[in-house]
């Protein structure tokens, strides 16, 4: 028998090797909990976001293999066989750019210089005084994408609380834009139903109804969806209404050359409110006039009362866009301002333009004269010649268009829009039959 | 209405001048200057032993290749940008036989270079995830700060450059990041840490690991420099693929600006590496929703160079060597500037003025840090003294861009820096 001493001598020295067991134990859990990270992903509770509306459509209609099927929801111009385009200057100007063996520094965070310059010009006419009074400010920004969200971000931080107005429909992404950049927005009355026309008693009401000092987003031309633009009378009325309202007027020109076939004529809404002394945003974007989508290439220009107010604005709009993405794409605006500089190549652009417009022109009245033929119920179809662009406002509720992909296998969006730049001469005959179809058959 | 607007008020009278970028504006001014021995070590630009700007033989090759394409066309590319740019990006960083990528656990996603890369990622975090700080190192390249706070990410300093050594503040960076909250965003330089130079070892970087996934922190590299710190491609990944390489979850921003000398064409991709397929397909999803309202799809022209490159064999290897030599020249101009500052017996006069601030008397740094930037040690004045006399153009941190600097203009650059330091405190 050992003496109580020892005992506790041996049971301490067992719980101390019991405890040494433990804390190496825990050491080397401790070890391994360090080495490898935890096991639920930080993501988890990420939801997954819907497709995009309109991107999804391509997608339906590349899975989609009968023969006869028809992509009008496309927002890229095709050509009569239905394969894109790319513009004869433009593969000009890359190669002319590759010869002379042009370097990939960076551009300054407003851009190319040279691009700034002709599409200030572009806009406005060389021969603005606008322009000699260095009263607008413009930066290169990502296509009319963007440009907008440049803009967007400046009236945020420089207008607070100002509201943006936004046609009552829109290009589906406008909202989106104004959200991110935590602006808020409303819509004006802008689409008839009733008349597939323009509402322009209530786009006026709206607009003289918003805040003072609020922005109102206007299409320049061609306005999508609907393709409904207003005449020259009406913009008057409306610039009216904003000059009394002391509203800002910005504008989306996105088709500028693309709607009409002439640059000057498609950018006569704005160049009617700059000849009054009223100062505007500008968004534009080359992408449909020079086939340029993917190359992102566009601006945001400010038209100012005073060439320093255009300076500080131009400066705000840099600080926007460093800690954006830096600066902006060279490939794009080169070949731009190649274009638009050489005389040969600018003048080769404009042909090209007046086809491109003059197509969509031609297939939009064979498809207005195959419904007529088709249609002997007297309906009057003529909104659809009256509209101008890449777009037609079919006047097809959701259903209907419904019944265009499902029976009919033509895709396009579920408010009705079809792309005239997606359809070609041979598939008009067919086209007006799943119109009239959809339309009489289905409510 | 009167067309002369001279007495009406314009809605833009409040908003002010903003200043000249820091970074940017050094080029601004440098292009001013009519004084032809002016030097831009401003931005990081590469440049010759010739001063001229470098277009690699592997771009204008694929560029060629592009234009004589004809099934090239200028369609929007989808939302995330092309597909098999992503996919060689992912694999350039991460490696080809990472499993994260054969486990299709990561999500990468075309952006405008690194600024883009960055700014998509923090705008993801601040609407996702649970934690809206991000520490950066101290000091930490301009731009940082702007981008993560515009993103709605606010921004903490962790320790990172000691003045005194010119090295690493290991100490101060453990202490910094242990006291961060768990699950806190750590934004981390892969390689060539911009401006100083200064890298952690690899066993450092191990370090870091450990206690970064110890705390749950999520880790936002930033990768600008692969193969142009040390010509390695592989070498300059270690400390991305580190992290990954433990199961864990992590953000890269790459950019193809310097290492394919691309700056111009904006081009680099931000992957988010994540524990589960499904968990990144998710993730995908939602960046497609942080970049359509910014920009919709990002430019074809420079990831379509990208990906004809990194997918023909032929150009890859041609385009290592290209990476290699403009990596090494840069490292000969650290020694000729290292040699020329010695030899101008800079070492013991700066022993003797500077002790008092504690500096160490040598340039050695100069040869140990690594990457574009020398992080000089110089303060303002000495730099607007060498902007003012000497027409040197460089950041008022006294950053100088190594890949800016030739052989030519190496003595009158130690010229500049041995008045700066002895005609200012």
């Amino acid at each position: 028998m050992l003496p109580p001493s020892s005992y506790f001598y041996m049971m301490g020295n067992f719980g101390l090797q019991i405890l040494v067991i433990v804390i190496s134990f825990l050491q080397s859990l401790g070890r391994i909990t360090m080495a490898v990270a935890v096991d639920v992903s930080q993501f988890e509770s990420i939801t997954m976001a819907p497709p995009d509306p309109i991107l999804g459509v391509s997608e339906a209609f590349r899975a989609d293999t009968h023969e006869m099927k028809l992509n009008l929801g496309v927002g890229a111009y095709r050509t009569e066989e239905l394969q894109p385009y790319v513009l004869g200057v433009v593969k000009k100007a890359e190669n002319l750019m590759l010869e002379r063996g042009e370097f990939k520094e960076y551009l300054p965070i407003e851009g190319l210089a040279a691009f700034n310059k002709a599409t200030a010009e572009l806009l406005l006419g060389a021969d603005n005084p606008i322009i000699k009074q260095q009263r607008i400010a413009t930066v290169q920004g990502l296509s009319g994408t963007g440009s907008l969200r440049l803009a967007a971000a400046l009236i945020e931080r420089y207008f607070p609380g100002a509201k943006v107005l936004i046609s009552s429909p829109t290009w589906g992404n406008h909202k989106n834009i104004f959200n991110d950049a935590r602006v808020p927005w409303s819509e004006y009355r802008y689409y008839d139903p009733k008349t597939v026309g323009l509402d322009f008693d209530g786009m006026i009401s709206d607009i003289k109804a918003a805040p003072e000092g609020s922005f109102i987003l206007l299409h320049g031309c061609a306005h999508n969806p609907t393709g409904i633009d207003p005449t020259p009378e009406q913009w008057e009325a409306i610039a009216d209404v904003i000059q009394e309202k002391n509203h800002i007027p910005f504008f989306d020109v996105a088709y500028q050359g693309f709607a009409s076939g002439s640059l000057d004529a498609d950018a006569s809404s704005v160049r009617l409110f700059a000849a009054r002394g009223m100062e505007l945003l500008v968004a534009q974007s080359y992408s449909k006039n020079l086939g340029l989508y993917a190359e992102r290439i566009g601006a945001i220009n400010v038209v100012c009362s005073s060439a320093d107010a255009a300076a500080r604005v131009k400066s705000q709009l840099k600080r926007i866009a460093r800690p954006m993405y830096s600066n902006p794409p060279v490939h794009g605006a080169r070949i731009v301002a190649n274009v638009v500089g050489d005389p040969a190549l600018f003048s080769e652009w404009k042909e090209e333009m007046e086809l491109m417009a003059g197509r969509i022109k031609s297939v939009r009245q064979k498809l207005y004269d195959s419904i007529c033929a088709k249609d002997k119920s007297g309906k009057d179809w003529s909104y659809i010649l009256k509209q101008i662009g890449m777009f037609s406002f079919t006047g097809l509720n959701r259903a209907q268009s419904d019944n265009m992909t499902d029976k009919w296998h033509v895709y396009m969006t579920k408010d009705g829009r079809i792309s005239l730049a997606g359809l070609s001469a041979a598939k008009c005959e067919y086209l007006a039959d799943a119109i009239i179809d959809s339309f009489y058959n289905v409510s | 209405m009167s067309a002369s607007s001279d007495h009406q008020d314009s809605v833009f009278s409040h908003v002010v001048q903003a200043p000249e970028d820091p970074i940017l504006g050094v080029t601004v001014a440098y292009n001013k200057d009519p004084n032809p021995i002016k030097l831009n070590l401003g931005v990081g630009a590469y440049r010759t032993e010739e001063g001229k700007p470098l277009v690699l033989n592997v771009v204008r090759q694929a560029e060629q290749m592009l234009v004589n394409d004809q099934s090239q066309v200028k369609e929007y590319l989808p939302i995330i940008g092309l597909s098999d740019f992503n996919k060689s990006s992912a694999k350039l960083i991460f490696g080809a036989d990472s499993n994260a990528i054969q486990e299709n656990r990561v999500t990468t996603v075309q952006c405008l270079s690194g600024t883009g890369s960055l700014r998509v990622g923090a705008e993801f975090l601040a609407r996702h995830y649970h934690e809206h700080t991000i520490y950066i190192p101290q000091p930490t390249w301009g731009n940082h700060p702007k981008i993560f706070n515009l993103a709605g990410l606010s921004v903490k300093p962790y320790r990172y450059y000691n003045p005194q050594t010119r090295g690493l503040d290991f100490q101060g960076l453990l202490e910094d990041l242990g006291a961060a909250p768990s699950g806190a965003i750590v934004l981390l330089h892969a390689c060539a840490h911009n401006p100083t130079g200064v890298d952690p070892t690899l066993d450092q970087w191990e370090q870091i690991r450990q206690l970064m996934r110890s705390k749950g922190l999520l880790p936002f590299f930033d990768s600008a420099y692969q193969g142009f710190a040390s010509g390695s491609l592989d070498a300059d990944a270690q400390s991305v693929r580190m992290f990954v390489a433990d199961g864990g979850e992590c953000l890269a921003a790459q950019s193809y600006a310097k290492n394919m000398g691309l700056y111009g064409e904006r081009v680099g991709a931000l992957s988010i590496v994540c524990k589960t397929a499904d968990v990144a397909s998710r993730v995908e999803s939602q960046l497609k929703m942080v970049i359509r309202p910014m920009y919709s799809n990002p430019p074809i022209h420079g990831a379509s160079l990208v990906a004809v490159i990194l997918k023909d064999r032929d150009l890859y290897n041609e385009w290592t060597v290209e990476l290699k030599a403009m990596a090494d020249r840069i490292i000969s101009m650290r020694k000729q500037l290292f040699d020329a500052l010695q030899a101008k017996g800079m070492a013991y006069k700066l022993l003797f003025i500077l002790v008092i601030h504690c500096t160490p008397g040598d340039w050695s740094h100069i040869i140990k840090q690594i990457g574009m930037f020398t992080f000089t040690g110089l303060n303002t004045e000495q730099v607007a003294f060498m902007t003012r006399e000497y027409h040197i153009y460089m950041t008022s941190d006294g950053r100088i861009s190594m890949a800016g600097l030739n052989s030519r203009k190496v003595p009158h650059l130690a010229d500049a820096i041995h008045a700066a330091v002895t005609s200012i405190a």
